[in-house]
């Protein structure tokens, strides 16, 4: 498969006298292998570390999660799709994907709404623009690891900053347990993925917004469009693109949630915050059922393929929407 | 003119309410840490929300005083380091050929590298530590940079491709009637030319790197060859009675990486921009 891309510039690049045609043919016969065998060359590297530490150990996951095996030796006790039947059997996992659609929508009705909202404030003229962008931007740097550790402890039950400033300014009421509360903990977590992701998702959006053309707006400005309409009907629609790629790392970071439940709660309390990485992670590496953790590494790689394939589709298809009915094609 | 201005001020007034609110939420929480670092315990749990009464340093000073907070300081950045060159070093190879050749196969190769952006390491966590134990990588900083690097390689091949595709053809032509070959041009111009896309993409491995928790922790079980995030872990565990030193402990693994975006925030943003509307 020959692209057509580039064109190949390594043929037809003599500037002696032109060789009988037969030897011509074989030349350049040999130019395109010699060619072929460059680019490949220069490949191989990339190849071999994408093989052998991303592919080869997902086909073994797919292999091992059809045996009984605890993780020593090669698998030999094979089950068949036991495993998976005892997945979707299982309450504690069927729990992981219910608490993963969870997030799934608070980040799409709650996170990226409010991220949208602080970018398009952001994305006018005022005093003091800088600051706020780096402030928001900031706790994406920090590792999620202790960004966690650090909001354990803020939210720590009666002795925590949070339980403590709400009780000086009246209002025990809305403090608790926090974490430690099963009715909470979800609403905790995702207060803590907040605070450090909608940074990310608001700079995503002010890139986008930046490459809104000026001229769109202010020709619907003297149409008579309002603010609302303007966003709404000019600008929004010119965001779909960046808007479409902030949900898909929403929902696949949903999906590998692992480092912020960990250290927080471990999953609890009694398994009202696990995440299928925590039950993979369990399973695997606590309890040595590696042949059950393996199924589901499985399942959590179908979710993702599954969801990556359909958003692609969709995306594919109203990006081809997007070209006729907004003149994207023109905008750049 | 000066009625139009203060109105418009006043206009915006409600707008600079709820930033000045989101600003605090944001900092309130890194500021509190700083703060309580500065307490004894006692204190903590007799005052926990003023200023401290006395200003006390010996928190700070004592994790900074041993050797165990800087080793894991030391560890984070060789794995860092050693990820970020390899990732690098690798993808600009296969950007190069991505981008300046045309070969059988060219976009059936592009397309899996691109697959991988789209699965998360977690889900080959599992059979990842198993394939590490069988290498005996275990223990071994090349254990978690190997992975990271193969992990990083979809992002880091797409934006460098993307910057390859945008330097002139004739540039190459020209380098090639001067006698350079493929690779000559590759070392000599182009790698020069794409300063500003490798010091993107080295910073977005950097960050990666430096922050990560799930491989390391599956990977070093011995406290000689931790990093930062784990060793942060570690320590809370051990002092969990003592809140004043596990905030300073905090604060402390939090400057590297904030003090790193403070210098690199242009690179960083831009990178993750440049990723995301590519990708």
């Amino acid at each position: 498969m020959t692209s057509t891309f580039l064109p190949d510039k390594r043929t037809g690049r003599d500037v002696g006298p032109p060789p009988p045609a037969t030897d011509r043919a074989r030349s350049r016969a040999r130019r395109r292998a010699l060619n072929w065998l460059t680019a490949t060359g220069f490949q191989l590297p990339a190849l071999v570390l994408f093989m052998g530490l991303v592919l080869l150990p997902m086909l073994f996951a797919l292999y091992a999660a059809f045996f009984r095996w605890g993780g020593f030796g090669m698998p030999s006790d094979y089950i068949g799709g036991e495993n998976f039947t005892r997945l979707f059997q299982d309450e504690v996992f069927l729990g992981d994907l219910w608490r993963c659609l969870v997030l799934v929508v608070l980040s799409l009705v709650v996170q990226l709404p409010f991220a949208l909202a602080m970018a398009v404030l952001l994305n006018q003229r005022m005093r003091g623009r800088a600051v706020y962008r780096m402030l928001f931007f900031a706790p994406y740097v920090l590792s999620e690891a202790i960004t966690g550790i650090l909001f354990g402890m803020i939210f720590a039950p009666d002795d925590g900053f949070a339980d403590q400033v709400l009780g000086k300014v009246g209002l025990d009421g809305l403090g608790g347990e926090w974490f430690a509360d099963p009715s909470t903990v979800m609403a905790t977590l995702f207060l803590v993925m907040t605070w450090k992701y909608f940074g990310f998702h608001m700079m995503l959006y002010l890139a986008g917004l930046q490459a809104v053309p000026r001229e769109l707006t202010e020709a619907a400005l003297i149409d008579g469009a309002g603010p609302w309409q303007r966003f709404r009907n000019v600008t929004l629609p010119l965001l779909a693109p960046t808007l479409r790629i902030s949900v898909f790392l929403s929902v696949i970071g949903a999906i590998q949630l692992f480092d912020l439940v960990w250290v927080t709660t471990a999953g609890g309390p009694d398994h009202h915050s696990e995440t299928m990485a925590v039950t993979m992670f369990q399973y695997g590496f606590k309890r040595y059922q590696v042949g059950y953790a393996s199924a589901i590494s499985v399942v959590m790689f179908g979710i993702s393929l599954v969801f990556a394939l359909a958003y692609q589709r969709f995306v594919l298809r109203r990006d081809l929407e997007g070209a006729t009915t907004t003149m994207r094609g023109d905008g750049k | 003119m000066t009625h139009s201005r203060t109105s418009r001020r006043g206009r915006n007034l409600p707008l600079h309410l709820v930033l000045v609110l989101v600003g605090a939420v944001m900092a309130v929480p890194l500021l509190y840490a700083a703060l309580s670092g500065f307490k004894t315990t006692d204190e903590l749990s007799r005052n926990p929300v003023g200023l401290p009464e006395s200003w006390v340093t010996s928190n700070y000073t004592q994790i900074l005083g041993s050797g165990d907070f800087w080793r894991l300081i030391g560890n984070s950045t060789l794995i860092a380091v050693g990820t970020t060159v390899l990732v690098v070093a690798v993808s600009a190879l296969s950007a190069f050929s991505f981008a300046r050749f045309a070969f059988r196969g060219r976009e059936v190769l592009f397309t899996l590298f691109t697959m991988g952006l789209m699965f998360p390491f977690a889900v080959a966590a599992l059979p990842l530590f198993l394939l590490l134990r069988s290498l005996g990588l275990l223990d071994n900083p090349l254990g978690v940079i190997l992975p990271q690097a193969a992990f990083g390689l979809p992002m880091t091949i797409i934006i460098l491709r993307g910057f390859f595709r945008q330097i002139p053809g004739e540039l190459e032509e020209a380098a090639t009637l001067d006698g350079c070959s493929s690779f000559g041009f590759f070392w000599r111009v182009l790698l020069p030319m794409a300063r500003p896309a490798l010091g993107t993409v080295s910073v977005l491995a950097v960050v990666t790197s430096w922050n990560n928790f799930f491989l390391p922790l599956l990977v070093f079980t011995e406290a000689q060859w931790w990093t930062l995030p784990i060793g942060v872990q570690q320590y809370q565990g051990q002092y969990s009675a003592e809140y004043a030193k596990v905030f300073a402990y905090l604060v402390l693994a939090m400057v590297p990486a904030l003090a790193f975006y403070s210098v690199a925030e242009r690179q960083l943003v831009g990178g993750l921009t440049a990723g995301a509307t590519k990708g």
